[in-house]
């Protein structure tokens, strides 16, 4: 029942696993999430997350059912949710975030991350500070009319498996190692056959071209535009002729050719890499570390060492035309070295803990850590990032805009204990309130940016509604966002989101 | 100092005329919509604050709504009663679109779709369970949303968007697409450009049935609004679209490197030769057996040549081309349909002009820009396009022009023409009596089958649902 069971799920989960692999899957399926309000939003959210089978969630809610939402209250929205995969076990509690703070706010030290949706900013910012104390990942989603919104509080995540869409190959022409000059010195372009001319790997042929280079322009790389021309033209010279001199077909050499600019990319570490180097964790190993700053230490000791200063050979070699066996004798080369590399790395992290480095060590060029403020620090007078708020404000349109407005929103419900506009009869007098809001907000912050009367008009038009297409976006959204945190791959946003269904445009702001 | 920022004409009538017939479409919409509308049919299944989030949308003014929006207490109605939308596709958006839309109170939803239900689609495709696995995706998802959205009557139809002509297409206000396949894409393209009603060479707007189309590809995904006629439409717009990867006969047959060759290797050469499973049985990519014989016989290859790699996932993921997908993008991008259905059947809000590009491998990007309309397009300018050409060409020539040619990307075009007053097929792939026939015209010159300068030639392919018609012009 068992192979069963893991077959079956292997098929469900087929499409997703190939994105994040078995052991992403793994640690989805060991997270416990807790959502706080099974509005629209958060049962989107829940049911991005119970779909491809997270371990277990728990909503937290304390509402009564309203005409509004029928069917999307914390009991109702667990069986439904539990329906979509019997894998994940559902919980509910029937009590709201703040009671929940009061009598109990190690309650929430459970879990894997805590998602506040439509939470009032009081209660946002006890649940932030407490969550900040406590480590917890914490993830705010907000629904208002047609504005989304996230704010992602983690103090340090770490991620080693960042997946870069475009990374470039890390080849190592400008700098070979042993293996590689030797495998290079058993190809002789001169006296080869046609055919074997013409399937010889493009990363072998600028090698060859690159020692000759070497040698007639005192072992200087070609440099700029002109250099790298004459370079290209030289490989070009390469290529065979038939017997009336008229250049042979060899898409090979063409490969080559349209490869010099990037293959003679310096090898050098990533500034992102460097800074993490020098961060005070990587630096002071102690025996609670956790196992990320190890690794990355000894990623680093590797390059002080064995490396001569460059990091561990990532060993991938992208597909090119040549014949089998070159190619694979090829590519072995560099991930046999990978290994070798990966290996040293490994007996790094020995001498500093138990612990495994090879992961680390192929990646070593991607290593991210995402640092988020935390929410006093966003709130707080004396350490409000007044300088993005004001440089985006430049556009009075800019996303930036729907920020204040919603900060501006939640003084009003601090104020007068409702939202503004929420019934018809509202509207026309909420607006010079809202206002009021709104000019408070600026005073208080000394921020001095203007907000056209056109978009408190709006909030107040929104009568703080959750339209469900919006919920659904967000919904989407920050269920992979908790998805990236659990599995540590793939890099979450930092650290506010900004979606705007009016003109489908979004924006990521640092606050 | 006076600042003169200087328009090229085209641009500035192309907006007015396309900024007025925009207007003009919405605004028929509307007319389209009061017209059926007798007063109300008393609803069963509503309660008290059940559209509350959607009418404060409708009822209350606004800075930022379309120039045509009237606040209204009818246009609830209007949505709930009498805007019919066609979803087409029940798999990972057309879910998430069925459930968006009816839960934004559009209720007359037909949804197309030619599959049945996988295991495999259970991680997103949420309103499918295990047990429903084999059964049409249109049939149950169209049950779901019926019995648990009180009103909604969707509509299903278990078939291929081909199956279907213009009558059936043409009932519908809005068409939203979550289709998985270009060839698909570019037909449904076709039709609702043929819809298109030109009265002395201006566009009816009446004629036009706005497009949403959604795609999505692990984490990445995409938006388009497309107004057929007025704004870019699929064919304009092909070169975004990635060739799809097939790699080199020789590298397949004989100089393998990766394991991806391998299994292709089993795929094209050795199955049809070894036939394992009897004379007339086509591989099929569903089958565990099938693919179980696959993967074994790739390992055996990929041993050959020291290649290493080969796994059961990754033969499955070759053979049946398949693209990795999580519920979260496809929420996304439906969700972002489903707005612009939204705003375009009540004009509350303007549409998206036109496209949006959505990935959130690192962050969350969006970018959002207008696709620009090709003056040539092969499917929607009115004009027909030329092939140049000598005489002494090959019509294989030809042939190759259409498949390979960036713009026009046909699969296994037919090719006709009136020579000496007679309807004349010259190369036809798809029946195997008339590609016997004709096939001997693919070695001959465009000369010596007839053919004369600005001579027209009549195009059928799977990409078009109707002829395309192209003007044959002869270089020196």
């Amino acid at each position: 029942i068992m192979a069963a069971t893991k077959a079956s799920k292997e098929q469900r989960y087929d499409r997703q696993l190939r994105l994040w692999g078995d052991h992403g899957q793994e640690e989805l399926e060991n997270a416990h999430i807790c959502v706080i309000n099974a509005t629209a939003t958060g049962t989107e959210i829940l049911k991005n997350l119970v779909l491809p089978g997270i371990g277990a969630f728990t909503i937290v809610d304390g509402h009564t059912v309203t005409g509004e939402d029928v069917g999307n209250k914390a009991q109702a929205a667990t069986e439904l949710l539990q329906e979509l995969n019997s894998d994940v076990s559902g919980n509910f509690v029937e009590e709201s975030p703040d009671k929940l703070l009061d009598n109990d706010p190690e309650f929430f030290h459970r879990f894997s991350v805590v998602i506040g949706v439509q939470l009032p900013e009081s209660t946002c910012l006890r649940l932030g500070s407490v969550l900040w104390s406590a480590s917890v990942p914490f993830l705010v989603c907000k629904t208002y009319g047609l504005i989304g919104y996230m704010r992602l509080v983690v103090q340090e995540h770490t991620v080693i498996e960042s997946h870069p869409d475009n990374a470039l190959e890390d080849l190592r022409l400008d700098q070979p190692f042993a293996e590689f000059q030797n495998h290079v010195k058993s190809y002789d372009l001169d006296s080869m056959d046609k055919k074997d001319h013409s399937h010889t790997p493009w990363i072998i042929i600028i090698a060859k071209y690159l020692e000759k280079w070497f040698s007639e322009h005192n072992c200087q790389l070609p440099k700029n535009y002109k250099e790298k021309e004459a370079f290209r033209q030289f490989i070009r010279e390469g290529i065979l002729k038939n017997e009336n001199g008229v250049p042979e077909d060899e898409e090979n050499f063409e490969e080559a050719i349209k490869n010099v600019n990037t293959a003679l990319n310096l090898t050098k570490i990533p500034g992102a890499v460097e800074d993490l180097f020098n961060s005070e964790q990587c630096n002071n190993i102690t025996s609670q570390t956790p196992s990320f700053w190890v690794m990355l230490r000894a990623v680093k000791e590797f390059v002080h060492n064995e490396g001569n200063g460059s990091l561990p050979v990532r060993g991938n070699v992208p597909d090119m035309i040549a014949d089998s066996q070159k190619f694979i004798n090829l590519q072995n080369v560099y991930r046999e070295k990978a290994l070798q590399d990966a290996a040293a790395v490994s007996k790094h992290v020995e001498c500093l803990l138990q612990s495994v480095g090879k992961v680390c060590s192929k990646n070593a060029s991607f290593l991210r850590v995402v640092r988020c403020r935390s929410l006093a620090e966003e709130y707080s007078v004396d350490s409000v990032n007044k300088d993005e708020i004001t440089s985006c404000m430049d556009n009075p349109d800019s996303e930036m805009v729907f920020y204040l407005m919603l900060r501006a929103v939640d003084r009003f419900y601090q104020q007068h204990s409702r939202y503004p506009g929420v019934y018809n009869y509202q509207v026309e007098e909420d607006i010079s309130k809202l206002k009021l809001s709104v000019n408070s907000l600026l005073q208080e912050y000394s921020l001095n940016v203007n907000i056209k009367d056109d978009y408190i008009h709006e909030f107040c038009r929104y009568g703080a509604a959750e339209p469900h297409t919006v919920s659904a976006f967000l919904g989407g959204s920050a269920a992979q966002e908790a998805i990236k945190i659990i599995s540590h791959q793939f890099v979450p946003f930092n650290n506010t989101f900004i979606y705007n269904a009016m003109s489908q445009t979004s924006a990521t702001l640092q606050l | 100092m006076i600042s003169v920022v200087f328009y090229p004409v085209y641009n500035i009538k192309s907006y007015i005329v396309m900024h007025l017939i925009y207007h003009l479409i919405l605004l028929n919409i509307h007319v389209i919509l009061r017209m059926v509308v007798d007063g109300g049919s008393g609803n069963t299944c509503e309660w008290e604050g059940r559209w509350n989030h959607i009418k404060k949308f409708l009822e209350r003014s606004g800075p930022f709504t379309h120039p045509d929006f009237e606040p209204s207490t009818e246009s609830l109605q209007l949505m709930l009663e009498t805007c019919k939308i066609l979803v087409i596709g029940a798999g990972g958006l057309g879910c998430e679109l069925l459930k968006d839309l009816a839960l934004s109170g559009f209720r007359n939803l037909h949804v197309v779709d030619m599959d049945t239900i996988d295991v495999s689609n259970l991680n997103r495709q949420f309103l499918f369970r295990s047990k429903d696995v084999g059964r049409p995706k249109a049939d149950v998802a169209a049950d779901f949303i019926n019995s648990r959205i009180p009103g909604c009557r969707a509509v299903p139809h278990f078939k291929k968007i081909q199956d279907f002509d213009e009558t059936f297409y043409r009932q519908f206000h809005i068409i939203v697409c979550g289709l998985d396949s270009i060839v698909a894409r570019r037909w449904l393209n076709g039709v609702v450009l043929s819809l298109l009603v030109y009265e002395d060479g201006v566009l009816d707007p009446r004629s036009i049935i706005p497009v949403i189309d959604g795609g999505t590809e692990g984490f990445k995904g995409n938006a388009r609004v497309i107004l057929p006629g007025m704004t870019a439409c699929i064919d304009c717009t092909l070169e975004l679209y990635p060739p799809q990867i097939n790699f080199p006969m020789c590298t397949i047959a004989s100089m393998p490197r990766l394991p991806e060759h391998c299994v292709e290797f089993v795929r094209i050469l050795l199955w049809p030769k070894e036939k394992p499973f009897g004379d007339d049985v086509t591989l099929d990519g569903d089958d565990p057996a099938h693919i179980q014989w696959v993967y074994q016989k790739s390992l055996e290859r990929a041993a050959e040549f020291n290649i290493t790699g080969v796994t059961y996932r990754l033969t499955q993921g070759v053979v049946k081309r398949i693209i990795p997908a999580v519920a979260s993008t496809n929420a996304v991008i439906a969700a972002a349909c489903a707005t612009e259905v939204f705003k375009l059947a009540t004009s509350a809000y303007t549409p998206l002009n036109n496209y949006l590009v959505f990935n959130d491998v690192d962050g969350l990007y969006t970018y959002t820009f207008e696709a620009e309309r090709k003056e040539n397009c092969s499917a929607c300018s009115q004009i027909p396009l030329d092939l140049h050409f000598s005489s002494s060409s090959k019509l294989q020539e030809v042939l190759d022009y259409l498949t390979q040619s960036a713009s026009l990307q046909m699969k296994s075009p037919a090719v006709t023409a009136t020579v000496e007053g007679k309807n004349k097929t010259l190369y036809l792939q798809s029946v195997a009596s008339i590609e016997q026939r004709t096939r001997p015209n693919l070695s001959k010159t465009l000369k010596e089958l007839g053919l004369t300068d600005g001579q027209k030639l009549a195009v059928a392919d799977v990409t078009t649902p109707q002829t395309m018609l192209f003007r044959l012009c002869f270089t020196s």
